[in-house]
């Protein structure tokens, strides 16, 4: 029989005077599957636990409060799409109704409504991502196959609207660039026929799914205090039970004619922030059913507008331009960015996909503006995610960055 | 709304007097000035007070006004208080070359980054910030790019007359003072190598 070892002559012996590392160090990204961005976590994991997390962002920091500082009012709504691009719409329309708040012009109700439909998909197809790519982190892929269809539809229907898909660049200050086609309509009363059973089905794969489950409560959780202490906005904030949505608090686009419920969780964790989106989803739903049944009640002219008139701000129509002078005066003047903006500084919020996406404009009075600071959700959020994740196992990690919907377009800005 | 515009202000005057200034209000949000070494008393008051209960911190950035000497910087502070729905705004003004401004992080998380955010692009110092390093830009940058002095046009180019769109030519920019250690490895100096 062979002598057995003693156990303590089975570890490695360090030399003398050396320090041993208790915990491994482990590289997020910037660019790796679980992170879908780029953007970096510095882990220390202690096993399977995680010790400490630093997060590192900037990878595609493109200055555009920098930018924006020589560009016309009009030309900044490209940036803003690149901001969450995952709803692009709403940020142009957030941004140009900052626009309109500075220059103090009221919108027709029905540019309102179309507004309300656009910025009610686009959270659809933000909070859908969301959702199913935490189904995925989880392990369950075909949830988001499944739903990815119907992104793809929202895409469509910008796409009638607007000519793009990812990066919108949709509406104008005042309104819309053209009305709706009846190509737009029919896409969305497709979208509001078929994704109400589609989201169900999504539900009924994940939503009382044992593994999903376990997977994701107590993952990640936040209290409603520390939540507000970091700044958390939106979905997440309200999965911690505040039920803070600036469409109730400081309505704009008319959202104080619409029905809605606001969803709150209770525990701020993975499940609760699915269970929110999710929530979200139906309520997005009942708004565009009702801003459609209110447009189509319209009659007359009013069923026709779709801008406001603001000849220093919205660009005529081209046939206008080539017959009338006035057209191409204004033509002329808002192509060359000559427009004198008023002096003045608003801030202006929306409910973006990710929360309150904020636009703080000053004006002295030039073509550009002075400063434009623009209040990223996940840039505010991002930084809570070392208290969130402390503790917990590494896979407890993944999922709970996949469920804050940490877009680094926004991040970086 | 039971809180308005009005009572906050009665409820700062009687707290600071003189101190907190320039009550405005932009667009209906209540705007004023406190003293740049102030910040922190006021947030604290407006935090803890049971009236106002300011305890939401919305955003914060920075302004720069190269014209204004000796209150070059401006550092904005958007407050929310949740339960009435009122927002304030309020400014503090510091001197570009002293540009000190205590932390709000013990006040707010949230305020760690957007102060780091701050620092990054105009250099301005937070005064106990646990980590105040560059967040968005590369760490080896030796200079504030916010600030008016960058104009964000290529300077050396010649065959665009930018005039239409900027105000370069109106604001007669400082050079930077090599003192503070701001260098630009600017333009002119490029060219100035060439020849």
């Amino acid at each position: 029989m062979a002598d057995v070892v003693p156990i303590k002559d089975k570890h490695i012996v360090l030399p003398d005077g050396s320090i041993e590392k208790q915990t491994t160090t482990l590289n997020l990204g910037p660019t790796h599957p679980a992170t879908h961005g780029v953007f970096q976590n510095i882990l220390e994991v202690d096993g399977e636990r995680i010790v400490s997390a630093k997060q590192t962002i900037g990878y595609i920091h493109r200055a555009f409060e920098k930018i924006a500082e020589r560009r016309p009012l009009y030309q900044i709504t490209p940036l803003t799409d690149r901001l969450n691009y995952c709803s692009s719409p709403i940020n142009n329309i957030g941004w140009q109704t900052t626009c309109e708040k500075l220059l103090k012009i009221k919108t027709p109700k029905r540019v309102d409504y179309l507004r309300v439909i656009i910025m009610e998909l686009a959270r659809i197809s933000d909070h859908l991502v969301c959702n199913s790519v935490v189904g995925v982190d989880a392990g369950a892929f075909t949830g988001f196959l499944y739903v990815m269809e119907y992104r793809e539809l929202i895409y469509e229907v910008y796409e009638s609207v607007c000519g793009s898909r990812l990066t919108t660049n949709i509406g104008r200050i005042g309104g819309f660039e053209r009305n709706f086609t009846d190509v737009s309509w029919q896409k969305i009363e497709k979208f509001l026929d078929e994704y109400p059973r589609v989201l169900k089905e999504f539900e009924n794969l994940l939503m009382r799914n044992r593994i999903f489950m376990e997977r994701t409560i107590g993952a990640g959780p936040i209290s409603a205090e520390r939540a507000l202490n970091y700044g958390f906005t939106g979905p997440n904030l309200r999965a911690a039970g505040v039920d803070y949505d600036v469409r109730v608090h400081t309505p704009y686009c008319s959202y104080e004619d619409f029905d809605f419920i606001v969803p709150v969780g209770s525990t701020g964790d993975c499940f609760d922030r699915f269970l929110v989106r999710e929530q979200e989803m139906w309520q997005s739903i009942e708004i565009i059913k009702q801003a459609y049944r209110k447009i189509q009640d319209m009659k007359g002219e009013e069923a026709e507008i779709y801008h406001a008139d603001v000849p220093e701000y919205y660009l005529p129509e081209k046939q206008d331009v080539y017959t009338k002078m006035e057209a191409l005066i204004w033509h002329f003047k808002i192509i060359m960015g000559e427009i004198d903006m008023p002096p003045g500084e608003v801030y202006h919020s929306v409910e973006g996909g990710n929360g309150e996406l904020g636009f703080y404009l000053i004006s002295d009075g030039g073509r550009t503006p002075y400063r434009l600071h623009f209040r990223r959700p996940c840039f505010i959020y991002y930084q809570a995610y070392e208290e969130l994740v402390k503790g917990a196992m590494l896979s407890d990690a993944v999922i709970t960055m996949s469920s804050l919907n940490l877009i680094a377009g926004e991040m970086d800005c | 709304m039971s809180l308005t515009n009005e009572k906050i202000r009665e409820r700062l005057i009687e707290k600071f007097g003189e101190q907190v200034s320039n009550f405005e209000e932009p667009y209906g949000m209540l705007s004023f000035e406190v003293p740049k070494d102030m910040n922190l008393k006021v947030m604290q008051f407006l935090y803890d007070d049971d009236e106002l209960k300011f305890r939401f911190l919305t955003t914060l950035n920075a302004i720069h006004y190269p014209n204004n000497t000796g209150r070059e910087l401006a550092i904005v502070y958007h407050l929310h208080n949740l339960v009435d729905n009122v927002r304030i705004r309020f400014k503090i003004y510091v001197d570009i070359n002293k540009p000190d401004v205590f932390t709000a992080t013990r006040l707010f998380e949230a305020s760690n980054w957007l102060e780091r955010e701050t620092y990054d692009f105009y250099g301005v110092n937070f005064i106990g910030h646990p980590n105040l390093k560059r967040i968005l830009n590369v760490d080896e940058m030796d200079y504030f790019p916010m600030r008016k002095e960058y104009p964000l046009e290529d300077q050396t180019r010649k065959d665009k007359d930018d005039e239409m769109f900027g105000r370069g030519k109106d604001l007669d920019f400082k050079k930077p003072d090599p003192v503070n250690g701001i260098s630009i490895t600017g333009h002119e100096n490029i060219s100035d190598q060439k020849k």
